[in-house]
Formats: C-alpha cells, sequence, structure tokens
C-alpha cells in the first residue's frame, strides 16, 4: 500500500469553466477577475493526498467479479475490467480546507462558493489524472477508472474499499452514512490493468 | 504510585503497535482488531506481556477502535475484556500501567462532516465509561486528526473518566499540521485546557520528521510531551508493506526528539517488542528535560493559538447589539448573514479574536449563541470571544465551540465566580476578568488592583491559573469623570507590571458621549498601549484604531523592520485614491445601481443604493432599479447568453443593495408573501444548488427559510407546519438520495396538506419528480424563483 501526497500548481480553468456551465462558450465574459480570485483562495488549501494498492482480479461462475479486496456483481465494472488480471484500487482527496473554503463562501458570497466548487472538483479530477499515471508508470497500461455510483457499480462498495486502504487513517477522507466521502472533493476508483501478451 | 505521580518522576515509556503486531499474527485485513479481545485474548495477552518485558512502563489496550459505531451493543464488552487482558499482562509488576486506548470514530464531525459534536462525545464517553468501570489506569485518546473531535473525546474523558489521567496525542502530516488544519500551538492549548495531562503526537510520520512539531509543543506546553512515531514511513517490499526503519535506526532517530523535550516515547505502526528494547536503552543513556509550566495566555481556533502578553492582541467589537440597530434587528430576524458579514469584515480588517454578543431582551441566547459560534466559525479561523451573562449559554457555547474560548467574562462578585469559573476549568477557557465588585467599579486604581488579586485568588480555588485570566480595568467615559481613563489605565500598569497579569480594554467606552469618538478613541488607545494593554476590544474596521495599532507596533519593536506597517500604510493610499478618483464603470458607458447589479459589482451597487435613497423612497429603489436589473439577468440566464457565476454576482449585489436599503429602513424587508421552506434531504450533502435557489429567492423578496443539507423528512415537516410556508423545494444529488426525497414528499403530503413541493437536482426530471409526487420540477435556480412566483401570483394576486 502506498500513501503519496502531491501538488496542484494550477486548477485547470477550462474544466472549472465546464463545471460551471461554460461548455462550449467561446468567451466567458467577466469570469476572468472572479477566476483569477477563486484561484489564489484555493490553491494555498489544496492538500491531495492519495493511497492505492494492487489486488488480483478473478471472476466467479456467477457472473461475480473477485476484486481482492471485495466481491461485486456489476455488468458495467465487468465489461470496464475486459482483458485485465489485475486491478489497482486507489483514494484521492485534495483535503477538507477546501471544503472549508466553499462552506465559507457559501454564507458570504455564492457566486464564489459556485466557482469554488468546480474548481474544486477539477482540482481533484487533475489530482487524480496525476494518480493515475504513477499507477500506469508503475503497473503498465490500464483502463480509464471507473468509481462507485458509475453504471450498476453499487455505491455500498465504498464500505470495503474504506478498510482495505484504510483511507480514513491514511488521506483523512470519512465515509458518510449514506457511503458518501467527505471531505467532498475526493474519489476512490478501480484501474484495470491490461494484460500484457 | 499512581500515573500522575510517575509521570512527574522522569522518562515515560509506552508500548510499541498493537495493529501491525496483530496483523503479523494472522489477523486479516478488514477483520477489526478488537475482536482479538474475545476470540484470541491469550495473543493479545502475549503481546503486552513482551513489551512490558522489552521495558514499556504503559500499555495500551487493544481498544483502538472499540467504539459504539463499530461494535455496537457489544462495544461493553469488548472494552472490558480489552483493558482486562491488559491487566492480566501487567499484574504484579510494579509501576506498570495500562491505558483504555480511544482511537477516532472514523467520521468527520459537522459542520464538516455528519457526526453531532455531542454524538461524538456519547460514542466516546460509552467506551470511557467502560474502560473506567473494568479498571484501566490512565486514558490515552490518540491518532485523532480532528481537534474538534479531540475536544469531544476529551470532554468525554472529563464527564466519564473518573479522574483518571488522560494523555492526548494528535496526527500531524510534514507541513506541521494536522489533517484538518490546526497547528501544534492550537492541539497543546485545546489539551492542555481540557485538563490532558501529557500532549503530543502520534503515527502517521517516522521520527525524524516529527520532531519539528514536537520542538513547536515543546516550547508551548506546560505539561510533559508525548512522542509514539511509526518505524518510518510504509513501504512496499515484495507486495508486503513494511515500515522504513529497523530498531536501531529507529531509536537513533529518536534521540534527538528526547533531546528536544519528549518525555513520554514509545512506537506506533510498524514498531515491536524489540524497538521498544530500544527505546529503553536509548532512555538510560538520556536526562529527561524538566516540564515547566510556560505561562502563556492564550485562545485558540480550530487551526491557531493567539497569545497574550506579546505584541497586543485586537478583539473586534463588531457582534454585539449594544448601540447597534442594524445588527439588532439581524439577530431578532435571525438574519445570520448580517452576523458572517461582519466577522468577515473585521477578520479581513485584521482583528486577532472576535467577540460574539447576541444578548438582546426576548430571544433564547443560548440557541443563538451557540448557533453564532458554529456559523461564525464555517466562515472565519479567528479564535471568538463568547460575551454573555447568561451561564446558560455559555456553557453552551464554550462547549460547541471549536477550540480554546475566550470568555467575557467574570468579575469580583463571588456569585459571578462560582458560576464562570466551573465552566473556564471544565471547558478549558481563559477568561476576560472585569475588576469590579458588589460594590460597584472602585474610582481608584488601588481598589481596582485589589479586586484583580482577589480575583486570582478565587480564580486558583477553581484550579484556575493567573495565566488563564485576562483584567479588564474598564474605561469609563471621559465626559463624566475627568478622572476615569487615569484610574483603568494606572490600575492597568500595575496588573501588568507589577502583578504579572494580561490585561484589556473595551477602549471605546472612554468616548461615550463626545463627538467625533474615533480621535478620543485612537489616542486613549495609543496610551493603554504604551502602560501595557495586552488586548483591545476594539472596531478594527476604524481607520483611527488600525492606524495607532500599527504605528504602536512599528514605534515598540513589534514589528519587524516596519514591515507590518508599511504593508498596511500603502493600502491606506491606495483605497483614499481610488475613493476619489471618477468610477472607472462611467467611462466604460455604464453606471447607476441598474448597471451594478446586472454587472455584479456588490460595492458600487450598495454605494449607487445609498445616493439613490437620499432622493427616492426605498420601494421606489427596489422596484425601478434592483428588480429591472434581476429581471435583465434572469432572462439572460433563461436564454443562456449568461451562466451560473454571473447570475450570482448581480444577486449579490442586488443583496448588497438591499442591504443599503434595509440599513436606512428598518422592515424594508420581503415584498413577497410566499414563505418558503429548502433543503436538501436526508442523507446528501450536496448543498451548493440549494443554496444557490435561496440566494435569489431571497433576492426576488421571498421568505427562506434554509434547513441545511442531511435534513430528516421530518423535520422538513415540523418546519412548514410552524411556519405555514406556501412551498417547499427538496434537492437531492445522487439517485440514492431521491428514495429520501420521496419519504420527505410522502410525509409532507400527510401533515402539510396546502403545501406545494417543488424538487431540483442532478438526478431529476420532470418525470421521474412527478412519479416521486412533487408539484413541480425546477431545472434550475430561476425555474424555482418563477415557480415561487406564480404561487405568489396564484395565492395573493399580483
Amino acid at each position: 500500500m502506498k500513501v503519496i501526497s502531491g501538488k496542484i500548481t494550477r486548477p485547470d480553468k477550462r474544466e472549472t469553466l465546464r463545471y460551471l456551465g461554460y461548455a462550449g462558450v467561446k468567451n466567458a465574459q467577466g469570469m476572468e477577475e472572479l477566476l483569477a480570485e477563486c484561484e489564489a483562495l484555493i490553491l494555498p488549501q489544496l492538500a491531495p493526498k492519495a493511497v492505492y494498492e494492487a489486488y488480483p482480479l478473478s471472476r466467479g461462475a456467477d457472473g461475480r467479479l473477485d476484486l481482492g479486496f471485495a466481491s461485486v456483481q456489476s455488468v458495467s465494472l465487468c465489461r470496464n475490467l475486459q482483458g485485465c488480471n489485475d486491478i489497482v484500487l486507489f483514494a484521492a482527496t485534495v483535503g477538507a480546507g477546501t471544503d472549508r473554503l466553499i462552506a465559507k463562501y457559501n454564507r458570504v458570497s455564492p457566486a464564489r462558493a459556485v466557482v469554488l466548487q468546480a474548481m474544486g472538483a477539477a482540482a481533484v479530477e487533475q489530482w487524480c489524472d496525476d494518480v493515475n499515471a504513477r499507477i500506469v508508470a508503475e503497473y503498465g497500461p490500464a483502463r480509464p477508472r471507473f468509481s462507485c455510483g458509475y453504471g450498476d457499480l453499487p455505491l455500498a462498495l465504498q464500505r470495503e474499499i474504506f478498510p482495505a486502504l484504510q483511507v480514513t487513517k491514511n488521506i483523512g477522507v470519512t465515509l458518510t452514512e449514506g457511503d458518501l466521502m467527505i471531505p467532498t472533493k475526493s474519489v476512490t476508483a478501480i484501474v484495470g490493468i491490461k494484460q500484457r501478451d | 504510585m499512581d500515573f500522575f505521580d510517575y509521570l512527574k518522576n522522569g522518562f515515560v515509556l509506552l508500548d510499541g503497535a498493537t495493529g501491525t503486531v496483530l496483523q503479523s499474527r494472522g489477523l486479516a485485513a478488514g477483520e477489526l482488531p478488537e475482536e482479538w479481545n474475545l476470540a484470541r485474548p491469550r495473543e493479545v495477552e502475549d503481546i503486552h506481556r513482551e513489551y512490558l518485558d522489552a521495558g514499556a512502563d504503559v500499555v495500551y489496550a487493544n481498544t483502538f477502535g472499540a467504539n459504539c459505531l463499530k461494535f455496537g451493543e457489544r462495544t461493553e464488552e469488548v472494552v472490558a475484556a480489552g483493558v482486562r487482558i491488559a491487566k492480566r499482562a501487567a499484574a504484579g509488576r510494579k509501576n506498570k500501567f495500562v491505558a483504555l486506548d480511544v482511537g477516532p470514530t472514523g467520521k468527520l464531525l459537522k459542520p464538516l462532516g455528519d457526526l453531532a459534536f455531542e454524538d461524538a462525545v456519547k460514542i466516546f464517553s460509552r467506551t470511557i465509561s467502560a474502560g473506567v468501570a473494568a479498571g484501566a489506569d490512565l486514558i490515552a485518546v490518540e491518532t485523532m486528526s480532528d481537534v474538534y473531535e479531540l475536544k469531544a473525546a476529551l470532554v468525554a474523558a472529563r464527564e466519564c473518566g473518573g479522574g483518571l489521567p488522560v494523555v492526548a496525542t494528535c496526527v500531524f502530516d510534514e507541513g506541521g499540521k494536522t489533517l484538518t488544519g490546526a497547528s501544534p500551538e492550537a492541539v497543546v492549548a485545546i489539551a492542555e485546557g481540557l485538563g490532558a495531562c501529557a500532549v503530543g503526537v502520534n503515527c502517521s510520520l517516522g521520527p525524524g520528521l516529527m520532531l519539528p512539531v514536537l520542538r513547536r509543543m515543546a516550547e508551548c506546553a506546560s505539561v510533559p510531551v508525548v512522542a509514539k512515531p511509526n518505524a518510518g514511513l510504509p513501504e512496499e517490499r515484495g507486495g508486503a508493506t513494511v515500515y522504513g526503519l529497523d530498531e536501531a535506526r529507529f531509536a537513533e532517530e529518536c534521540g534527538p526528539l528526547l533531546d528536544a523535550g519528549v518525555r513520554v516515547l514509545g512506537g506506533c505502526c510498524g514498531t515491536t517488542p524489540a524497538y521498544i528494547a530500544q527505546l529503553k536503552r536509548l532512555m538510560q543513556k538520556k536526562v529527561p528535560a524538566p516540564v515547566t509550566d510556560k505561562n502563556l495566555t492564550c485562545a485558540a481556533s480550530y487551526t491557531h493559538a493567539v497569545y497574550f502578553g506579546g505584541a497586543p492582541v485586537i478583539i473586534g467589537e463588531r457582534i454585539n447589539p449594544t448601540g447597534k440597530k442594524r445588527l439588532k434587528q439581524a439577530i431578532t430576524e435571525g438574519d445570520i448573514a448580517y452576523i458572517l458579514s461582519e466577522a468577515v469584515k473585521q477578520a479581513e480588517a485584521g482583528a486577532h479574536v472576535l467577540d460574539v454578543n447576541v444578548g438582546l431582551p426576548g430571544i433564547d441566547e443560548r440557541a443563538v449563541l451557540g448557533a453564532a459560534v458554529c456559523e461564525i466559525q464555517a466562515v472565519t479561523d479567528l479564535p471568538l470571544q463568547i460575551d454573555t451573562s447568561d451561564v446558560g449559554a455559555m456553557e453552551s457555547a464554550m462547549r460547541i465551540y471549536n477550540g480554546k474560548p475566550l470568555v467575557n467574562s467574570v468579575n469580583g462578585k463571588r456569585e459571578v465566580m462560582d458560576a464562570v469559573f466551573p465552566l473556564v476549568k471544565k471547558y478549558g477557557g481563559a477568561v476576560i476578568a472585569l475588576t469590579l465588585d458588589e460594590n460597584g467599579i472602585p474610582a481608584t486604581a488601588e481598589g481596582r488592583a485589589e479586586i484583580a488579586k482577589r480575583i486570582i485568588a478565587a480564580a486558583a480555588e477553581y484550579g484556575i491559573a493567573k495565566k488563564d485570566l485576562i483584567f479588564d480595568t474598564l474605561a469609563m467615559a471621559v465626559s463624566a469623570d475627568g478622572g476615569a481613563p487615569a484610574a483603568a489605565l494606572d490600575s492597568l500598569r500595575y496588573i501588568r507590571h507589577t502583578m504579572g497579569a494580561n490585561t484589556s480594554l473595551g477602549v471605546s467606552n472612554v468616548s461615550f458621549g463626545l463627538p467625533n469618538r474615533d480621535f478620543i478613541n485612537g489616542t486613549f488607545f495609543a496610551m493603554a498601549l504604551e502602560d501595557g494593554l495586552s488586548a483591545a476590544i476594539i472596531n478594527p474596521l476604524s481607520q483611527e484604531m488600525i492606524k495607532t495599532y500599527k504605528s504602536f507596533c512599528a514605534l515598540r519593536g513589534a514589528d519587524k523592520n516596519c514591515l507590518g506597517y508599511i504593508a498596511y500604510a500603502q493600502n491606506v493610499t491606495a483605497q483614499s485614491v481610488t475613493a476619489n478618483a471618477p468610477a472607472a464603470d462611467a467611462e466604460a458607458g455604464g453606471s447607476g445601481l441598474k448597471y451594478y447589479v446586472v454587472k455584479g459589482l456588490k460595492a458600487e451597487a450598495e454605494r449607487a443604493a445609498r445616493e439613490l435613497l437620499e432622493s427616492a423612497s426605498p420601494l421606489e429603489v427596489i422596484n425601478s432599479h434592483i428588480v429591472p436589473a434581476l429581471d435583465e439577468v434572469g432572462e439572460r440566464f433563461e436564454k443562456k447568453t449568461l451562466f451560473l457565476p454571473q447570475l450570482l454576482m448581480s444577486a449579490e449585489a442586488a443583496s448588497g443593495a438591499f442591504e443599503a436599503v434595509k440599513s436606512a429602513f428598518s422592515g424594508g424587508g420581503n415584498a413577497k408573501k410566499v414563505k418558503v421552506v429548502i433543503a436538501t434531504v436526508k442523507g446528501d450533502i450536496h448543498d451548493i444548488g440549494k443554496n444557490i435557489v435561496k440566494t435569489l429567492l431571497e433576492n426576488y423578496g421571498f421568505k427562506v427559510y434554509d434547513l441545511g443539507r442531511d435534513v430528516p423528512a421530518r423535520a422538513v415537516a415540523d418546519k412548514a407546519k410552524q411556519t405555514g410556508a406556501e412551498v417547499v423545494g427538496l434537492s437531492a444529488l445522487m439517485t440514492t438520495t431521491v428514495a429520501s426525497m420521496k419519504e420527505t414528499i410522502e410525509l409532507l403530503r400527510a401533515e402539510c396538506p396546502d403545501c406545494r413541493i417543488m424538487v431540483g437536482g442532478a438526478v431529476l426530471n420532470a418525470e421521474y419528480a412527478a412519479s416521486i409526487g412533487a408539484d413541480r420540477y425546477a431545472k434550475d435556480a430561476m425555474a424555482s424563483v418563477r415557480y415561487c412566483e406564480e404561487i405568489e401570483r396564484m395565492l395573493y394576486g399580483k
């Protein structure tokens, strides 16, 4: 199991704008200043951390997938993991500071809150790309990462991911009763490692 | 000898890891280690015995995760078994102690997370009560990464710990902070305040990387410092997780910790009895650093501590309704947004601590003060001064406050001291002490100093040290008594320099009844600072006061190279220049209230509204300027020529303008009759969409009751009934939480049949919304405004 931390020097502006509904809009007029302000607010709060571990993958006769840390019935994940014999499970977060910042601006400036929300989402995706790249470098070419809640992969699988990676202890992310993650700018995902031939 | 005494003797050697050792003995991944207390007690006992044989003075019972979230009704059984096993291992050995190990719940506390503070206290209380009953010698609260959870555990230990010693350790990262951002100084302030007999760091890092944090703790802690490091960082070798340091290198890296002042040492993940044996040998070669009272006066938030006695501390006075019409109105109407904007403004102006006083006749101060403290802590990380004369309100606010609070105030009246000091002791606060008593305020400095001495003696009876008292020598109006300032300053000087205690003043009182009060305040402030004022309760938005403060710090050597002064003074020039220059927007072809609202320029909109109000009625300002601007922006949003952030910027500019209207005329409030209750449903924590809807609805003049996120159906129905709301708005973002939306709708249908229900959220659409029984699917925030307008027209005409 590996616990790593990283750094985000600039949250992805295009992704941020896309989350804000500007997809396809050429000229996001009047946004430059607001984006710059929010970037200055969020950067000192970003504390990217992640934990990951590799597991062998096997397929049961009844169509269940044995993921090494849990077994699950999911057509979508099965499809995603085609041609894989191993997976890497990871959990990543940009930390509680972003949530606190969003909570603050929810109360004092909703416009900044939505921008920070989008920027935080973009930042954690960037961090996941980074973690994903490290996994590929270490274990070889991989399938696109797959998270609970995609397709028919149940959110309840989080309850098995969390103890397996000791997510709370290692990176400070907790699970609510409804299986949502707090800090909210966090991601868990399964990365299928392509079988080499 | 009990553990308190043993701790005074010298080094204390703790044990090493339990979890990773159990794994090496066959504990399966995912299996709860505490299960072995019942399933394989011999194995657990062997581990304890090996640590004791290696020289450990204290063994941690295998109870780290033994709480009711994991073990439910079996909690007591598992905890008791764990403590008894450790006691069996230690039986017959002299000066060996069994610690009840209390780890984190694994949940994050509200408001960031979903576990309420009081529920956390209950969870810890259950484990602690069971451990005490089973005969633990001490309580070790460890691996805490959130100081709020640490506080919950320490409060539980106070209430159910039977007076046992408590050792508190937190997890820090390499940056020197806990995961939720607390500094070592904040952890020490909070833990010491709540009665920990030793405080420190465990887990996460190896000894070398822990050193900087431990040094900082040793600098500020008046109790022994604890270190329980990992055996280095985890690495993967041949598919297994191993820790980087072997026992020899581990002990080598631990040497500097003892030199830095650590007195209590052990090991965490990856360490074994062999590591502890090495530490034993190490300790025999070292001399323990003495534990000294650092005599520090401080308050702390959940991130940092503020110390009194060095550079003067500014306590922002703006959140106190005395003489403030607009704030009174906000408190009475439950307008928390206004209170929060005052908090943010003061923080930005340079306040170090914020005073919070919501005392008004006719309000439930206990509830309002507690809520205000929580809300203010969500927008600022400054420590708060809880300001109330209602002891019940004081207790609930001190309890819920995340950090070490400052309390305002106690005084020389016996009755008041007997009410306030027990709270200060229990919750670990510092307290402002007013130098007055049953006979009023002494006219002379001697009289005030006498009272201060009596307060110190009375505090000592409750176990409160002088360092936790800050004396306010009471600035009174100079217009009424020309000798009043001298009496305040003479006693201040005496208390600070002769008695060696910290001081504060409510500076602004001195100018009561005089014109241009800031002139007098500024000079009096300078005089008080020179006489040794530790903390000033002032208006940090007043340029006169901040000017005096910055200049004083530069002149008195509290501002190295005048950097603070320069940064401040440069800004002042820049601001006054822009204030005098013609508005840049006028050149760009726009001005006026409507333009500013459309462009989302809040400060300009507020100013323009204020100017307009000089010649126009509030209704005219709203109807001919603000509303048309909002309509224009709303339409452009609907046509997708403008997007959410801009819509909200306009909404904020409009609320700035509304604020100007409100402060000019009280009761200029809601133009609409329809009342709306909104909530994010139970199980869902996504509240951004709901917040946007709230902002816009308020902008359009609707009264909104916002219940927050993760709200049970029952709470929504009760609020709808209580307020008679015509519309309820529900939000859910997850497919999994639509079920609880449906449940909420069913309850509303049964109990509030007249109420209309609109729903929104990413997973919904019109058909889905209809299928779960909602009246309307609002595809975005503007759609929810349009729906409420529709209901307004239908029920109340135009």
